[in-house]
């Protein structure tokens, strides 16, 4: 079948959990068929042989089921025993071994931490090109980025190899299509011994609540030195359970203790894009605008009129979080209870 | 203490990320004439880690630079924190370089030194692409240990074999990473606090042995790097289309009510 579709076919390699599809997943289908006809990549522990019957098939069954919801009419089953035991590279050896095959036009994967090493991996491999953290990509291959924390849009086009693009999470808005039912194709993964260089030992979640993904989230509420205490976020929290929020934190409150590292918003800390971001008690450095200032709505609330945060704010106020806060709270569960 | 460790730092000059940067007109590089030049951030801490396990296992520390001529302010200022050494790669021809090639070029300079393991940034606050790291591991043939907010190194054992671990800094936690040296390492800035230089730091610096690799001392062609053998072009650049002029309020008892006024207003409740 990898020969009937030559020259649009556009791999994309598909993030998933406990057998649920990442949103970005979607977003990444949408953007490969701004290029040509997407085939997914889903990476499956197990070889075929073993993983006859039991659950493994189900969640197999599932994605598939969600990818066909999404109107993927190929989609590449990647099996390896060994994925999950080594960092990066065996996700790299599957896709080198199918840009290989399937000559694709392009390669699309998100621009996570991972998906950034791999994308980077697989140009050496194939003697490619790559742009990341691409935020829209056109018909002729042309893909655009912000640099320089986001001050200015560079669109740039690939001219070596198969291109491949890590595309920024929340920067493509995914579209509907028509249901299909897909067309599953196996592969066996044979991993090198260099694949093999760096074992994972254990891989530990710490705790975030049953808030969504930050990176994921359509509403932040973020923090900052000006929370004052670790306690004070709770009123943070609370607005973001709200709204069906994630919460965020500034550098200096990470480094401050008041927050937990992994919320840390900003050039060194996570890029997020959502509907809506409330900086509370962030003055705005720089650094800080980098993860968040693409933003659709930005509100700010800033004791200091003069906080440069008041440069990007769609509505600010001036004043107190601690007080602006519980305000707001109340204000929206009477809205709730009208 | 074991067999002594030696390192190498890969550090980049960049636009100070705290002012105004500018891109040529011209060609779209970065202009770094036109913004004050700095160690890129993220190299500081990459350097005290390399500093420490020095302390620990005893060996060489030498900073790896990419970059023109006039980055070698930026090797003199990063040989203060206190590295021995450092080698500058720098030709007309790499001007404009992508990142495959960049990695390419820094490959073939490690190839030329002595090395257990090499340390780098995460992410480099002008291009951000954090991919080096993994490009020249894949390059080098050697372990990568990404994104480490915490690093050992075990002494040999008995086959002379020594083990790094890292733990590596994920979006939801962490994990814990192992191979076998040599190994490409590159850390986040939660890993340590980088050390003000001392003035004798200071002195001493003006004088460490800092050489030069051209293209040519590399066996590479001229032709394959910067813009023209560049994997990508760039097309076009534009400011960040301004945001249109927000509503400030003065904070007063209906603060929080005007607050959900307005996301109301943009269907956002
Ligand atoms: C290499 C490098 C990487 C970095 N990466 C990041 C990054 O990823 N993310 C990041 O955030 N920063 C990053 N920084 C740090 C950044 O430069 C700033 O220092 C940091 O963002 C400041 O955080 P802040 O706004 O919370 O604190 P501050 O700048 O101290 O601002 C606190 C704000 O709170 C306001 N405030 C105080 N009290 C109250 C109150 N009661 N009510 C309302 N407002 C109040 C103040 O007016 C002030 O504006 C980085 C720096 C470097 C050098």
């Amino acid at each position: 079948m990898s020969s009937d579709n030559v020259a649009t076919e556009v791999l994309v390699l598909a993030e998933h959990t406990d057998g649920t599809l990442s949103k970005t997943t979607a977003e990444l289908i949408t953007a490969a068929r701004i290029l040509g006809e997407p085939a997914v990549v889903l990476l499956v522990s197990g070889s075929s042989g073993e993983a006859s019957g039991g659950s493994s098939d189900a969640t197999v069954d599932a994605l598939c089921a969600q990818l066909g919801e999404l109107g993927v009419a190929h989609v590449v089953l990647a099996r390896s025993p060994e994925f999950g035991l080594y960092l990066v590279t065996p996700v790299v050896q599957a896709l080198a071994q199918l840009v290989r095959e399937r000559k694709p036009a392009a390669v699309l994967l998100t621009a996570s931490a991972d998906g950034k090493e791999v994308a980077g991996r697989l140009a050496v491999l194939t003697g490619s090109g790559l742009l990341t953290d691409v935020t829209e990509l056109h018909g002729d291959g042309t893909a655009t980025q912000e640099i320089f924390a986001g001050s200015a849009i560079v669109a740039s086009r690939i001219i070596t190899g198969t291109p491949i693009y890590a595309i920024r999470r929340n920067a493509i808005t995914s579209q509907l299509a028509v249901p299909v039912q897909p067309e599953v194709h196996t592969v066996e993964v044979l991993l090198s011994a260099s694949a093999r260089a760096s074992r994972i030992l254990d891989s530990v979640v710490e705790p975030k609540g049953n808030r969504p993904e930050l990176t994921e989230a359509s509403v932040v509420v973020a923090g900052g030195r000006g929370v004052g205490r670790a306690e004070d976020f709770q009123l943070l929290e609370q607005l973001a359970d709200q709204l069906g929020g994630a919460v965020g934190a500034s550098r200096a409150a990470t480094d401050g203790g008041l927050y937990p590292h992994q919320f840390q918003v900003g050039q060194t800390g996570k890029s997020v894009s959502p509907q809506l971001y409330i900086a509370c008690g962030i003055s705005g450095a720089i650094q800080h605008r980098a993860g968040m200032q693409t933003a659709k709505n930005i509100v700010v609330i800033n004791s200091d009129s003069t906080s440069p945060i008041f440069d990007i704010a769609d509505f600010g106020i001036v004043g107190d979080l601690h007080e602006v806060l519980p305000q707001t709270i109340t204000a929206l569960r009477e809205r709730a209870g009208s | 203490m074991g067999k002594p460790l030696d390192l190498v730092v890969l550090v980049k000059q960049v636009p100070d990320s705290g002012a105004d940067r500018v891109l040529r007109e011209s060609n779209f590089t970065v202009d770094r004439e036109a913004s004050d030049s700095v160690v890129n951030e993220m190299d500081e801490y990459a350097i005290e880690e390399a500093l420490r396990l020095k302390g620990e296992h005893g060996g060489t520390v030498a900073l790896l630079t990419m970059g023109p001529e006039q980055a070698v302010t930026s090797i003199r200022k990063a040989l203060q924190m206190g590295a021995d050494a450092a080698v500058h790669v720098t030709d007309a021809a790499l001007a404009g370089s992508c990142a495959v090639k960049t990695s390419e070029v820094l490959a073939a300079a490690l190839g030329t030194l002595q090395w257990d393991l090499v340390l780098c940034g995460a992410e480099s606050t002008d291009g951000q692409l954090c991919v080096i790291p993994a490009m020249l591991a894949q390059r080098l043939d050697v372990a990568a240990l990404t994104g480490a907010r915490q690093l050992t190194i075990a002494d040999a054992d008995s086959t002379g074999e020594r083990v790094g671990t890292i733990q590596r800094q994920t979006e939801t936690g962490y994990q814990t990473i192992q191979a076998s040296l040599p190994a490409v390492v590159s850390v986040w800035d939660t890993i340590n606090e980088p050390h003000y230089p001392t003035f004798r730091d200071i002195m001493a610096a003006k004088s460490k042995p800092v050489s030069t690799l051209r293209l040519a001392d590399l066996g590479i062609d001229a032709a394959e790097v910067g813009f023209f053998g560049a994997t990508s072009v760039v097309t076009s650049v534009v400011p960040r289309p301004p945001r249109g002029a927000g509503v400030v309020i003065d904070a007063g008892a209906d603060a929080g009510a005007k607050l959900v006024e307005f996301l109301a207003s943009r269907k956002l409740v």
